[in-house]
């Protein structure tokens, strides 16, 4: 080999090691903004929530069984900073939540189960796509539904039974994100059914058992893991749905635990706070980060929680 | 027992009964799933294709030059925003001749648009040879009367409680009857921007709103979501810096989406001072939304380039960037594609965000660019249902049947691609 | 081959008969018109090539091949005389009487003692619990495995050795009362040691339950069964008592066969 011919390939090597390097570096810098945006929440989160808490003391906003915002517009009064607890909006939250959690979890676990266990192929490949165009529709539809067709229908059945029903109730609401939650459900559990091995199945089937014998002593025990982990994600996604709960739940924060009152959820009051008149610095406007970093930990807990079960199930059975 | 070697006894009966119910049970909440969504496509359609058509009432009009340019102007400018009531009225003097009292004039001008002198300044200004001239034209109805024409008004109902009085209606129902009033299909709703009058309303502003927002999105996500799966995939060992990496794109996938909109409220336009309301500081809200949806696609589309394709490019002297590059990630680009279409169909859909960085506001104006203030559809949606006009309910559906035509389009494009560009291994 | 069969159903009609069983995946025929009897009480074995059909076959008499939507499976099979695939079967009786090993063990994530009552409460088998206990323990003891767990019957049986939990899963065949138990190379992914456990354990049991068992092994055929079916590309090429196979062999394709010529 002639030196030369060595040197210019040496010469080729470092520009394209040099070059390497430098891709390298936008590749990291790319998958940085990940963690960036992470930092950015927490970080903008907790330094207005930290300016709210200077104004209003932890514990009232933790504690506290009073929302009422609106009266710290009388700067001038004595004692007039408004009640910034908590708790009612907590409460109206969960009872949304619990009310989808209630239409969602039969009807996506069955759904899936179906699917899975019975359908035939080609009536899968049918079903499966409805179901997830129901996912694809923007929460702002199912909140126009709610507020135009679903809430009439329950205040005119509850007036039609003697019940005095507002024409915005967690019920409506409720059901309305529970079908919204039912694709997710019966996707995610699709996946844990699926992992569970068919020899299980072949097992009990070839003793005798019937399907649905099989199913529910069977597959659903051996399931059960991760769609608990799939039930979580769930609520997370309720607790922080907000389209749907700003067009068809109240403003009222009421700490009521009846689905026929109208109650409000966090995520109303971060939209009403913020969408409104805003003094920048005043209680209210801040209290919205405090409500939003209350509800980042809440959904970010439930989360991390359920990415864990949902991870120990699969590999379980891998 | 012996006589039911095979054959099904009492037991087994009740355990196949189980069996037919328990398959019920799951018919039942498919159906009740899709039967939801029956319901709501139907309950949306049904209100909104009214809003696709619109009341015009046939006018002999005369653009009379002493009244539209007493100073003989011809600038487009100044004629578009000319005093056309004048014409309005006289026009509709000749069609109700027994209207004389002040009163009964208002009340029959009324049965326009408030937009109609709009209308007429356009149409001026786009031909200024109408000057002069004496033409019959169709202008466009107020939104009461539209709504009347399509059976929406209970004229039952006890007057003070409606908008159209009863002369009205009688005014209407002879306009019918002379055949000066016509359903036609509904431009305006296509071509203008918002308006308090729902006659007068459009999507286009928050169409294009959405557009831009979007275009923002897919500059920012698509580049840095692609480069993140490489890195994740193709370059990185496992460490712990992925590791913290990937649990951050998993929770921020789960973040509430409102979260990201205070996000942006606080960082974009507080600390970077990002225009509020424009498509530009929306876009870079979504674009983080959608970043994990993007890097998890990407990464699933990686990992099923076979190992082969890698180490034969790199068995003939390539690089690790060029074997990358070069040929794993063109491989790679129609699994990319269909993820991040599918993410900008759910950033399309997004409205909670955008209403924290004041994507929420009142605008008439089209937008031009990324740094004009703008709506979204999803956005426009929203303030349409919010709003306590009847004429609106249809607008806000028929908003939601052109966003949801859109979103099953991109959704299409997505399953098109994915059928017609990925290999299988 | 014909006078073999007319030998045993001289002494005892058989328990299971197939005549002309074509199965069909699809398009794609897996077994071309196979007819075949069982005799009852003897292990039948049933070897041949990988893919030759044999497994297939085996699942055919418990109809495990319904839960495969495109598996179709034409021709009579008929179990102490009844037509299995007939209208009024129900494929949960005949399950119940043809009970079903499989090649990996597979015991329920539960405990070993729900495991095996798994089949009798289905079944509804048992009045009270003592009825219950005492299958459950009957059933470890005939499979082999009661003094080995007896101290931890409520840990879960997926806790257990290869070989335990394949113990396991006969038991839990056993415990449903099956006339018949069909075996898909239940030791192919056991160590030697368990083999032979579980080749003893069978040979056991034959004095109550008709066993077929699909192996790929040739000396476990030759110890264990009485009779065996060779198969080959989706037909029965021979068909006989054990000894006589393995000695001397009327097909040309089953000597290459035993001789290790093709396989």
């Amino acid at each position: 080999m002639k030196p030369s011919v060595d040197l210019k390939l040496r010469h080729s090597r470092r520009s394209t090691i040099i070059k390497e390097y430098a891709i390298q570096t936008v590749l990291i810098a790319s998958s940085l903004v990940a963690i960036l945006t992470t930092v950015g929440i927490v970080l903008s989160l907790a330094f207005e929530a930290f300016r709210f808490f200077e104004k209003i003391p932890l514990t009232d906003f933790l504690f506290g069984l009073e929302w009422s915002p609106q009266t710290a517009i009388r700067a001038d009064q004595v004692g007039s900073s408004g009640a910034f607890g908590v708790i009612p909006l907590l409460t109206g939250t969960l009872l949304i939540s619990a009310i989808a959690m209630l239409v969602a979890t039969p009807l996506g676990l069955l759904s899936a189960l179906y699917l899975a266990e019975y359908a035939k192929p080609k009536t899968r490949a049918i079903i499966k796509p409805l179901l997830e165009l129901l996912a694809g529709i923007p929460t702002v539809v199912y909140g126009f539904f709610a507020a135009l067709v679903v809430a009439p229908i329950i205040r005119n059945t509850g007036s039609g039974m003697g019940f005095e029903i507002s024409s915005e109730s967690a019920l409506a609401a409720g059901l309305v994100m529970g079908i919204m939650l039912v694709p997710f459900i019966s996707s995610l559990s699709d996946d844990v059914i699926n992992a569970v091995p068919q020899s299980l199945r072949d097992a009990s089937l070839g003793m005798g058992a019937t399907p649905a014998e099989t199913i529910t002593k069977i597959v659903l025990p051996a399931a059960t893991p991760g769609i608990m982990g799939s039930l979580l994600l769930a609520v997370s996604r309720a607790i922080g749905e907000t389209m749907i709960v700003v067009m068809a739940a109240g403003l009222a924060a009421k700490l009521s635990l009846n689905p026929l009152d109208a109650v409000t959820t966090m995520t109303v009051q971060i939209v009403t706070l913020l969408t409104g008149d805003q003094e920048f610095d005043s209680a209210k406007t801040l209290a919205a980060f405090a409500i939003a970093l209350f509800l980042f930990i809440l959904t970010l807990g439930l989360n991390v929680i359920a990415l864990k079960i949902v991870d120990k199930y699969k590999k379980q059975y891998d | 027992m012996t006589e039911y070697i095979l054959t099904t006894s009492p037991k087994l009966k009740r355990r196949h009964a189980k069996e037919a119910r328990f398959k019920w049970y799951g018919r039942i909440a498919i159906t009740i799933a899709l039967g939801f969504l029956v319901l709501m496509f139907s309950a949306i359609i049904f209100r909104g294709i009214g809003a696709f058509s619109q009341t015009k009432i046939k006018l002999e009009v005369s653009y009379t030059e002493s009244i539209i340019a007493p100073d003989g102007t011809r600038d487009p400018q100044i004629l578009r925003l000319a005093n056309y009531k004048p014409i309005l009225t006289a026009a509709l003097k000749e069609t109700f001749p027994e209207a004389t009292s002040r009163k009964d004039k208002k009340r029959i001008y009324k049965l326009l648009s408030k937009g109609a002198v709009y209308e007429m300044g356009k149409r001026v200004s786009n031909d200024l040879a109408l000057i002069g001239t004496h033409q019959t034209i169709w202008v466009t109805a107020s939104s009461d009367v539209d709504l009347f024409l399509q059976g929406k008004v209970d004229a039952g109902l006890n007057e003070n409680l409606r908008k159209l009085t009863d002369k009205d209606i009688q005014s209407v129902q002879y306009l019918q009857h002379e055949g000066l009033l016509k359903r036609k299909f509904n431009t305006t709703f296509f071509t203008n921007g918002d308006s308090r009058e729902p006659e007068m309303a459009g999507i286009l502003g928050a169409s294009l709103g959405s557009f831009f927002s979007l275009l923002v999105c897919f500059l920012i996500a698509f580049p840095l979501g692609i480069l993140t799966a490489v890195y994740l995939e193709e370059y990185a060992r496992k460490s712990k810096l992925t590791d913290f990496i990937e649990i951050n794109i998993n929770n921020l996938a789960a973040v509430p989406s409102i979260v990201f909109g205070l996000l942006g409220l606080s960082i974009f336009l507080g600390v970077f001072h990002i225009p509020r309301s424009t498509p530009l500081v929306g876009g870079m809200v979504l674009a983080l939304m959608t970043l994990p949806t993007i890097i998890i696609a990407a990464r699933a589309s990686l990992r099923s380039v076979p190992k082969t394709i890698r180490e034969a490019a790199l068995g003939l002297g390539a690089s690790k960037t060029q074997a990358t590059f070069h040929h794993v990630v063109p491989l790679a680009m129609p699994g990319m594609l269909t993820g991040t279409i599918l993410g900008m169909a759910q950033a399309l859909g997004e409205t909670a965000p955008l209403l924290m960085i004041g994507m929420i506001a009142f605008i008439v104006d089209i937008p031009h660019g990324v740094t004009d203030a703008a709506t979204s559809l999803p956005v426009q949606i929203f303030l349409w249902a919010d709003s306590p006009e009847k004429g609106f309910v249809e607008r806000t559906s028929a908003a939601i049947i052109v966003l949801l035509a859109f979103l099953i389009l991109m959704n299409l494009l997505a399953v098109y691609l994915r059928k017609k560009l990925e290999r299988r291994w | 081959m014909k006078i073999d069969m007319q030998q045993v159903s001289a002494i005892k009609p058989p328990i299971l008969s197939a005549k002309n069983v074509d199965v069909f995946y699809g398009k794609k025929q897996a077994i071309d018109s196979v007819s075949l009897e069982i005799p009852e009480n003897q292990i039948t074995a049933l070897i041949g090539p990988s893919g030759c059909g044999k497994s297939t076959f085996l699942r055919c008499f418990n109809r495990m091949n319904d839960t495969i939507s495109i598996c179709k499976v034409t021709g009579d099979i008929q179990f102490a005389g009844q037509d299995i695939y007939g209208p009024k079967v129900d494929v949960v009786a005949l399950r119940a009487r043809i009970g079903m090993v499989f090649q990996k063990a597979n015991p329920f994530p539960k405990s070993i003692f729900d495991n095996v009552a798994y089949g009798p409460r289905i079944h509804d088998l048992a009045e009270n619990k003592a009825q219950l206990e005492d299958i459950v323990i009957t059933s470890l003891k005939r499979a082999g495995l009661y003094d080995e767990v007896s101290d931890r019957l409520h840990e879960s049986g997926t806790g257990l050795s290869g070989g335990q939990q394949q113990r396991l899963c006969i038991a839990r065949a056993i415990a449903v009362n099956p006339q018949v138990i069909l075996m898909d190379e239940p030791c192919s992914a056991l160590d030697p040691i368990a083999t032979a456990v579980v080749e003893e354990l069978m040979e056991s049991m034959k004095e109550k339950y008709t066993i077929v068992i699909v192996t790929h092994s040739m000396a476990q055929a030759a110890r264990i069964s009485q009779k065996t079916a060779f198969f080959h590309l989706g037909k029965l090429v021979e068909f006989g008592d054990t000894e006589k196979i393995f000695t001397n062999p009327v097909d040309q394709r089953t000597q290459n066969y035993i001789s290790g010529k093709i396989g």
